[in-house]
């Protein structure tokens, strides 16, 4: 069971139970949503954003415990970064969990999910917030999908 | 190889030796993440037993060659191997011609096959469809394409809590509007029963033709095309124990030959000018191109393999199985099963409170158990009963009560780390 314990790390388990920022902005400006058909993971993102930092960022919606857990602690990390930020920073979580090295370096408390790598099969749990954080961003109007 | 040359190799008083049965299918004894494969997935795909393995190379070493066309041995051979195979699924089905049996690629494009045919040809403005709330997508999507392109209408029966097809409603949406009738015998995401034989019975009375969706009920009973009296049936050979790739079509002769054609190209015609085409008769007159010749020849030896365990025995093993699994998982708090149906295929789509579906999916891959995690291609079914998803244990005779003991201890072992 040991690599299910990198994959299902207490704090992944802890903002599954708890998840931080769920909640609706009534008055967000840049929202987006995002679905992942193979496994039914649904999920609204809100943003506020001001002179581009996003000031509020919450989330809605139904998913196993990665993907609850990845849009808890992304909204909790992107809080008060400016857009060139949360745009880097994305990118830096991509390469984690997909990339040829898998540094975790420089992603802060997200390097829980460095374990999701051995697990292909779920690391879209992880990318469906951060896919949807981009689409608000740029205000995309269709849905996202992982597939 | 003629059809009479089928006879049941186990005797009928003797035990259901699943060890001596699981040597038959090599891909079982292998370790997944160190543990010995549990493989609880055969709705999804069966496992091929060894006779449909050697059947395919036997075909691809020896006898490969196109079908109906050439003057020489090898096509006469492929060709006699390939109807051979036709020969041995319309004994399978008790069908009355092998005119009625059409290969395709799956039960998907059976039921396409139907809706591009049948439906263009047989449904109009303001006709009615009616299916049941626990197809698969594949009895439901043709059907939404067919009635928006003739401007007709899908009419939906409902299930009960258990996930049995509420009759009363059934009768109630049948009418003169009704064109077609097409629905599950065996669901894939609950493993429901339908009461097939009564869904027929009464849309006969009203003349309305009707589909059957076999493809969760050939792998696990004997199926006569002729008693339940349908006028087409479906089914995949990958979920019987053949290729993924084949699959059948079976259709009364008399509807058949009313039908235009699906696809146009080689085989399914008799003679081409640029003036007029003649088409081939019955059942080439469907399968245009060159067909899934070795596909046909390992779906008849996957059935025939079945056969010889006695289909009657199948049912009653798994029958044990099911019960044996309903008990287990009923006993962990916490779990909740989706389709509690009376009459009920080996098949536990459950839930576990607050664990998801997909997390539970990934820790039963860790024990080496393989299930499957999702919708099951029926989200209308996961809306019925307020989930957005469920683990499917499915089921067949190669499975062991020790394997759904390993299941269990997994379901258990997922509770802890989610505790």
């Amino acid at each position: 069971m040991s690599d299910l314990r990198d994959l299902y790390q207490q704090v992944i388990l802890d903002h599954n139970r708890k998840p931080r920022n769920f909640r609706r902005i009534a008055d967000a400006n840049r929202t987006a949503e995002g679905h992942n058909p193979l496994c039914g993971d649904q999920i609204a993102l809100y943003l506020t954003v001001e002179d581009g930092v996003v000031k509020d960022a919450a989330f809605q919606g139904s998913g196993c415990a990665i993907s609850k857990a990845a849009a808890s602690m992304m909204t909790a990390g992107v809080i008060g970064k400016p857009e060139p930020e949360v745009e880097a920073l994305f990118h830096r979580v991509h390469a984690m969990l997909t990339g040829a090295n898998g540094a975790a370096a420089e992603v802060g408390k997200l390097a829980v999910f460095a374990g999701v790598r051995e697990f292909p099969s779920r690391i879209k749990c992880v990318t469906l917030a951060w896919h949807t954080l981009q689409a608000a961003l740029r205000g995309a109007a269709e849905p996202v999908s992982t597939e | 190889m003629t059809p009479g040359a089928f006879v049941t190799p186990v005797a009928p008083n003797e035990v259901w030796d699943v060890e001596r049965i699981r040597k038959d299918f090599p891909i079982l004894h292998q370790q997944v993440h160190g543990k010995p494969l549990v493989y609880l997935d055969s709705a999804a795909t069966s496992q091929k037993p060894q006779a449909v393995i050697d059947a395919l190379v036997a075909y691809y070493s020896v006898d490969n060659s196109n079908v109906h066309r050439g003057v020489h041995v090898l096509s006469e051979r492929a060709t006699a191997a390939y109807e051979g195979a036709r020969a041995r699924i319309q004994h399978h089905l008790n069908a009355a011609s092998p005119r009625e049996i059409v290969f395709v690629r799956q039960a998907t494009e059976g039921i396409n096959l139907v809706m591009a045919s049948f439906g263009r040809r047989f449904v109009g403005p303001g006709d009615e469809i009616v299916i049941s709330a626990i197809e698969h997508h594949a009895n439901i999507v043709p059907w939404q394409m067919l009635c928006e392109e003739k401007g007709a209408r899908l009419r939906v029966v409902p299930v009960d809590e258990r996930g049995e097809i509420v009759m009363e409603a059934y009768v109630r949406l049948l009418g003169s509007r009704t064109k077609l009738v097409a629905m599950t015998q065996v669901s894939n995401a609950l493993g429901t029963v339908t009461p097939i034989e009564e869904i027929i019975r009464l849309a006969h009375q009203q003349d309305i033709p009707v589909l059957v969706d076999g493809a969760q009920a050939v792998p696990h009973q004997s199926v006569d095309v002729q008693a339940l009296d349908c006028d087409f049936y479906v089914f995949s050979g990958h979920k019987a124990y053949g290729p993924t790739g084949i699959g059948v079509l079976y259709g009364k002769e008399r509807w058949l030959e009313r039908m235009p054609p699906f696809q146009g190209g080689g085989d399914m015609i008799k003679a081409v000018t640029f003036e007029k085409t003649t088409y081939n008769e019955l059942p080439y007159k469907f399968e245009a191109g060159t067909p899934h010749i070795a596909g046909a020849i390992g779906l008849a030896a996957g059935l025939e393999y079945i056969a010889g365990l006695g289909l009657d025995r199948i049912g009653e093993y798994e029958r044990e199985l099911l019960a044996c699994g309903t008990r287990l998982l009923s006993a962990i708090p916490g779990v909740r099963l989706i389709g509690t149906a009376r009459h009920k295929a080996a098949v536990l789509s459950f839930v576990l409170d607050g664990v998801h579906a997909h997390d539970l999916g990934t820790i039963l891959d860790q024990q080496g158990v393989a299930v499957r995690a999702g919708h099951h291609c029926a989200m209308p079914v996961m809306q019925r009963f307020g989930v957005p998803a469920t683990v499917r244990a499915s089921m067949t005779f190669y499975n062991t009560p020790a394997e759904l003991e390993t299941l269990a201890a997994a379901v258990e072992g997922a509770r802890e780390i989610f505790a």
